[in-house]
């Protein structure tokens, strides 16, 4: 128990802090919120396990993957093959030219499912796929970075890079991705419509308990000596290197979980939104994930989880009414975090709200011994009086 | 490359480097005995902070060898020659400023390594025993909670030489560990050194002549990537070649 307090929970305070994030996402939305705004919660839900990746990888790694869209879209797209195929059966695909396989690649021509499809038509397949493409493809990447040492500023640049490739690739081979529109018209979940208003409710609820789930695991992690390790590469690389540990190792496996993370993320999206396009894969929706975590402050796990609801609703809100303006606004936003709030909203609670907090808890107190010493005072006098 | 084995704990042979046609260190021989406290001194640019370097894995070498117990560094990672039982300490002192002094001494323990070890590792008993043991000897026994950055710079370097300690090195490789201490830290220091090289060697680079006396068994001046002298404190320091270089800087 004590165990589990300390290592998933992160102590009494962090407990606290998820229990009041738990209660906002269980309770206080879907009962405040329409089904449509819960389902956008629900979608801005999963740019928060990005987000939460960032905090791991970013603001305890200090590597900066400006990418993290490629591993969010790989889940996404992964699931998206699968509830592509299941939308794709004999059936309902007759029209086409050959039946049996994606529309989209019926109109680019293509006569039989190409192989890396295939797999695609099991549910517990995809299920490891969502999990082990990412991450493989980011130990390939961490592997050839960060074991030649590359770091920094040419780090972000290069999953930038990727970033930009995989969208190209994306649209390019559309025969076989979908392309630009990306594959869509995604109907039912081994027989179960997500597209009804229940299964609506159930998937903002296990996106909830998932996005619960990878936070524990980042606590675990980071309150684990493997945690602080992280702390000291970010500081003194060198001195960690000197002191018998394989730096490279340890980017690559928080890179690897990261992508992880991300890529559960991307899978959940495609469940609620219905649908998975190159424009979640690219540069733009990296760099805006980037500034979710920077908003909702890098260092912390639940922090960005409220940065990420705070910019998508700024951005739903504003974007609403001054389409042209938002994009600004997002850059002006980001380079004040930056410059006035490196830790971000997590950064200015610990500053002031802790301060309020226990000015609250004093006043009780003062209030509390004023009472007492009332209560005293009577008792005394009424002893004096006998 | 192969050079015959020694029965001394550091054998360096024939060691060169080259960064562009200059040679930073010359065609260097240099051994160290087990319990011996060795001082590196000579003018800037000597190649002193090159030799550590060039010892740990930082710097690869160009010519030579490096032979730890018997054991070639030249070939070997940075990580693996920490393993192999070698400390080094910076010449700025290189600790980890966010974390606690006491966090600093458990990230240098010498257990959980790998990734999954780390990830598993458990503060017991032991590993806490060991981490007040040397916090003590470093003299921080009273700042186990306090955040790095806090302690002053002499405070810093102990805190860098305790994180060494912890590994219990076999060879340990100070540069320049009194820079930026007060007198009675120097002497703390002194007797700091003067205990902790038994039962392993330690080797010190070193400008100040004072602490220098007080510490060194052995004495190595380097000039010019190459040894222009060798042996105890007074034979050194009435060479005249040695006064020379110096007196010409």
């Amino acid at each position: 128990m004590n165990f589990v307090m300390e290592r998933f929970l992160g102590g009494k305070n962090g407990a606290i802090g998820i229990a009041i994030l738990a209660a906002l996402i269980f309770l206080v939305l879907p009962l405040v919120l329409d089904l449509f705004r819960l389902n956008l919660v629900g979608k801005y839900l999963t740019y928060a396990f990005v987000a939460v990746s960032l905090v791991l990888l970013w603001g305890y790694g200090g590597v900066l993957s400006l990418g993290q869209g490629v591993f969010f879209g790989l889940g996404g797209y992964c699931m998206a093959m699968f509830l592509k195929l299941e939308a794709s059966d004999p059936e309902s695909t007759k029209i086409q030219s050959t039946p049996g396989i994606p529309d989209f690649m019926d109109w680019n021509q293509l006569t039989a499912l190409p192989w890396f499809w295939e797999p695609f038509h099991s549910f517990s397949f995809t299920v490891l796929a969502v999990l082990l493409v990412p991450m493989i493809f980011a130990i390939i990447i961490g592997y050839s970075m960060f074991k030649r040492r590359v770091g920094g500023v040419y780090f972000a640049i290069i999953t930038q890079a990727i970033a930009l490739i995989l969208t190209v690739l994306i649209v390019g081979q559309q025969g076989y991705t979908g392309g630009i529109n990306g594959i869509t018209d995604l109907r039912t979940l081994n027989g179960w419509d997500i597209r009804e208003d229940s299964a609506k409710y159930i998937l903002y609820f296990v996106n909830a308990v998932l996005l619960f789930g990878v936070i524990f695991l980042g606590r675990y992690i980071l309150t684990s000596k493997f945690g602080r390790l992280l702390l000291a590469m970010r500081d003194k690389e060198d001195r960690v290197r000197f002191s018998g540990y394989d730096v490279s190792n340890f980017k690559i496996f928080i890179f690897a979980v990261s992508a992880m993370i991300s890529a559960i993320g991307g899978a959940m999206f495609t469940l609620q939104v219905g649908f998975m396009s190159p424009s979640f894969v690219g540069i733009v929706p990296s760099i805006e994930m980037v500034i979710f975590a920077a908003v909702g402050g890098r260092m912390s796990l639940i922090g960005v989880v409220y940065g990420t609801l705070l910019v998508n609703f700024g951005k739903t809100i504003f974007s609403e009414t001054f389409p042209e303006l938002w994009l600004f606004l997002m850059g002006g936003l980001f380079i004040a975090v930056v410059l006035y709030f490196p830790n971000g909203l997590a950064g200015i609670w610990e500053k002031h709200g802790k301060k309020l907090v226990n000015c609250i808890k004093r006043m009780q107190c003062y209030s509390a011994t004023k009472s007492l010493i009332a209560s005293m005072r009577t008792k005394f006098g009424a002893a004096k009086q006998s | 490359m192969s050079l015959e084995n020694t029965d001394f704990a550091l054998a360096v042979e024939d060691l060169t480097v080259s960064f562009d046609g200059f040679k930073a260190v010359d065609g260097l021989n240099f051994y160290l005995e087990k319990d011996e406290l060795h001082v590196v001194i000579g003018p800037n640019g000597a190649g002193k902070t090159t030799v550590l370097d060039l010892i740990c894995g930082k710097t690869k070498s160009t010519e030579g060898s490096i032979k730890f117990k018997n054991k070639e560094l030249t070939k070997l990672a940075e990580h693996e020659i920490v393993h192999a039982g070698v400390g080094r300490k910076f010449q700025t002192p290189s600790i980890y400023e966010n974390l606690s002094v006491y966090e600093n001494l458990e990230v240098s323990y010498p257990q959980g390594r790998g990734v999954f070890g780390s990830l598993m590792f458990k503060r017991t008993d032991e590993v806490d025993k060991r981490i007040r043991e040397v916090a003590n000897e470093i003299f921080l026994g009273d700042s186990l909670d306090m955040e790095a950055a806090l302690l002053s710079h002499g405070q810093k370097q102990w805190l860098e030489i305790g994180m060494l300690l912890i590994q219990n090195p076999e060879l340990l490789m100070l540069d320049e560990p009194v820079a930026g201490m007060s007198v009675k830290e120097r002497e703390q220091t002194a007797d700091l050194l003067n205990r902790i090289c038994k039962g392993r060697s330690v080797l010190v680079i070193e400008h100040d002549m004072e602490f220098v006396a007080r510490i060194a068994h052995k004495v190595t001046v380097l000039h010019q990537g190459k040894i222009l002298a060798e042996g105890d404190m007074q034979t050194v320091q009435n060479d005249p070649k040695v006064i020379e270089v110096y007196l010409g800087h």
